[in-house]
């Protein structure tokens, strides 16, 4: 009994070298053909306008022999792993074990991301990084409402982001307001856009909704680079003003915050500040939407994600539910707009294009879909890797693309695919027979 | 009214473009049931290839025009349509059985990809060519000066897409794979059981767009004269509001709203802006998928349990 299945796997192995070898051909074969052209041959454009062209047959060979060796790779990885996928690798000791460390791990992160204008006060480039990171924890935990809860594919999430950005920053430079009034503006201004856009997609679903609303962020786009009049078109707004403490610039003059408090000024004061304001802003998010998902809107939008027809038959209004969702999250996206312009200090178009809400989005479905602790790290990893891929500007978004697709192909549901129900019911109940039979109740 | 007629010519011109790009989005839609993002940046690739294989026969010292364009049309089709293979092959059919959301979001992976592979392979700046084909005809001259001309190229393209279609609509209707194609959109499993390999339809799906696709650049490339690394994305989402103007689904409907996209566009920026001209397609998009989801020519979609 035992040994006809080691002698089939036997076989099976033998027959797999030859099937292996054929099959990398075939992939290298395909990639001879794809890459022929399109990098075996470079045009540019000469001088006056007439078309030039090298040739580059190094290059085709090395990703030929890349794609063949890579299928060699995959295959064999195949093989060893079993049609089983993931789950025979991770051992159920090492699961325990990642589940311990994922109860601590996220109040450690909180603890650190505390410290770190502390234990890298001199170190300008990390508090910056810091910031962008903690923007973009912002804007996945924002988007996170209406993808990850309420599970409405939004595209075009960036618009909400351009909205409150172009807020604050016209509400500044037009009538000096402060930013501490413009922030809540922002931020009611962009749900109300953000509802203005729910009305008309309620009745749509799925890939439709989707089109949508990356139609209506392109429109956004489209509108502030063409209306020059009110946002200065392609040149942006300059000059917004920095955010003061309750007040109190922060600054080098007299009556600035180091004067005040008897301390040498210096600029990192200003960076450590916007630091902690971005911090305080994603801690809202991140406790708004804790809350709410205990609310009854926040099972609804859950409900929603889940199926819609049901939701209905059970009687929840799908129209607020989806309203409350798109708004909720549009709010957000509106407060880290009216961030990112105060820490920029200037915007253009070129902030808000598609590439950004794609971004966000992909920070959202890496962190697994609904998981706040999942959104933070993936915003972590996507922000440092295109970090450390600074240098390469073009080749970044082609791993990036690479990435989306691999994620989806290897982990669809995220890296910490987390889609537990947060109600559930503590007590097991004997249900009587009677309730059940069919053809009664 | 002589600028009207002109417009009228230049609509269907670009028309005739988006309407070669809707049916690759219409067929897939049909059978696989997903928007396949990444096939304006097929598009995007078959303008390219286009232009590599015309530039390489001329420095052949090719002069023949007609046997340089018949030659380019076929390779860059044949190099796009295992284009559209590979990537079925490679970011969709892992999918298939995945969460709903999941082959959009590959699909949205794939255009980036694309659109820097070009960008990082061939550069980023614009690529014109020389106009290989020239000449046309004065149709009217008012009394005003006012010339309504049909260029040459504009007979190719409007010519190139009618006898396409001609041979598309006859293989889907006649033959085996168009029969395979039928019944894979209607229901995937009760062909499999009769014997339908639907793997092999499904890849036949996304070879013959992507071929399609490639001729659209092609066009796109004689006719403007130019192509770049980003003309995927715009023309992409104009073609799939095509595609759902006629109803998505729906292969006359996908040529139909084509054409309808491409009047509305330059009529719009004939009479009102060229800046809004994006924005009042997009809008389209919206209004048209808001109170009219089944398009023109679509059927409505029952929605089960």
């Amino acid at each position: 009994m035992t040994a006809i299945p080691h002698e089939t796997t036997h076989a099976s192995r033998t027959a797999g070298i030859a099937y292996i070898l054929k099959k990398s051909l075939i992939s290298a074969l395909v990639a001879l053909v794809l890459f022929s052209l399109m990098v075996g041959v470079r045009t540019e454009a000469g001088s006056e306008g007439q078309l030039t062209y090298w040739t580059r047959f190094g290059e085709v060979a090395a990703l030929v022999a890349v794609v063949f060796g890579g299928s060699i790779v995959i295959e064999l990885l195949r093989q060893w792993i079993g049609p089983n996928g993931t789950d025979s690798l991770v051992p159920p000791a090492v699961r325990s074990g990642m589940s311990f460390l994922g109860r601590y791990l996220a109040p450690a992160l909180l603890i650190f991301t505390f410290l770190v204008p502390v234990i890298f006060y001199d170190q300008r480039y990390i508090l910056d990084l810091g910031i962008l990171v903690l923007t973009y924890v912002m804007l996945g935990w924002g988007l996170n409402v209406v993808v990850g809860l309420a599970g409405l594919l939004d595209l075009g999430y960036v618009a909400f982001y351009a909205v409150g950005a172009y807020s604050y920053a016209l509400l500044a430079t037009n009538f000096g307001w402060s930013f501490w009034i413009c922030l809540p503006l922002a931020g009611i201004l962009a749900a109300f856009w953000g509802v203005l856009l729910g009305f008309p997609v309620l009745r749509l679903r799925g890939d439709y909704l989707a089109i949508v609303t990356l139609a209506f962020g392109e429109i956004i786009r489209l509108v502030i680079i063409n209306w020059q009049s009110l946002t200065g078109g392609p040149n942006g707004v300059s000059s917004i003003p920095r955010p003061s403490f309750f007040g109190i610039p922060l600054d080098n003059s007299d009556n600035g915050l180091a004067a005040r408090l008897g301390i040498e000024y210096s600029p990192t004061h200003r960076i450590v500040f916007l630091f902690y304001v971005i911090l305080a802003l994603a801690l809202l998010t991140n406790w708004v939407t804790i809350r709410l998902r205990r609310l009854p809107i926040g099972r609804a939008w859950e409900a929603l994600r889940e199926d819609e027809v049901a939701c209905r038959a059970l009687g929840i209004n799908t129209t607020t539910t989806k309203l409350t969702a798109f708004a909720t999250g549009a709010m957000f996206g509106g407060f880290a707009g009216a961030f990112f312009a105060t820490r920029q200090g200037f915007i253009s178009p070129e902030s808000f294009t598609f590439q950004e809400s794609a971004l966000v989005l992909a920070i959202v479905v890496l962190g697994g879909m609904g998981s706040q602790l999942g959104v933070a790290l993936a915003a972590l990893a996507m922000i440092g890797g295109f970090e450390l891929f600074r240098g390469l500007e073009n080749y970044r978004m082609l791993v990036f693309g690479m990435a989306m697709v691999l994620i989806m192909i290897w982990r669809p549901r995220g890296l910490i695919g987390h889609r537990a129900p947060t109600v559930f019911l503590t007590k097991a109940h004997a249900i009587s027979s009677d309730l059940v039979k069919e053809g009664h109740g | 009214m002589d600028y009207f007629t002109q417009q009228l010519i230049n609509g269907l011109v670009l028309g005739s473009i988006y309407g070669l790009i809707a049916i690759g989005y219409t067929m897939v839609y049909g059978i696989v049931g997903m928007i396949n993002f990444a096939h304006g940046d097929v598009f995007m690739i078959g303008g390219f290839i286009a232009l590599i294989t015309f530039l390489l026969l001329v420095s052949t010292g090719l002069t023949a025009v007609p046997v340089i364009l018949l030659i380019v049309i076929l390779v860059s089709m044949a190099i796009t349509a295992l284009y559209g293979w590979t990537i079925e092959r490679v970011a969709y059919r892992p999918l298939r059985h995945s969460f709903r959301l999941a082959p959009m979001l590959s699909a949205i992976g794939m255009s980036f990809v694309l659109t820097n592979y070009s960008q990082v392979a061939q550069g980023a700046r614009v690529k014109p060519i020389p106009p290989l084909i020239t000449g046309g005809y004065t149709l009217h001259e008012s009394a005003a000066g006012f010339v309504i001309q049909l260029s040459n190229i504009q007979i190719v393209v409007v010519i190139t897409t009618i006898v396409l279609l001609a041979i598309f609509t006859w293989l889907v209707s006649r033959t085996r794979l168009g029969r395979d194609m039928r019944a894979c959109e209607q229901d995937q499993t009760m062909a499999a059981l009769l014997g339908v390999d639907v793997d092999r339809t499904i890849s036949m799906t996304f070879v013959i767009g992507a071929a399609l696709a490639a001729v659209a650049g092609l066009m796109y490339l004689l006719y403007y004269g130019l192509v770049d690394f980003f003309m995927g994305f715009v023309a992409g989402i104009k073609a799939f509001t095509a595609a759902v103007l006629g109803g998505i689904g729906s292969l006359p409907g996908a040529m139909l709203g084509g054409l309808a996209i491409g009047l509305i566009e330059t009529f719009w920026s004939a009479y009102f802006s060229v800046e809004y001209k994006d924005v009042a397609a997009f809008s389209i998009l919206i209004v048209v998928l808001i109170f009219m989801p089944t398009g023109l020519l679509g059927r409505p979609e029952v929605e089960k349990v």
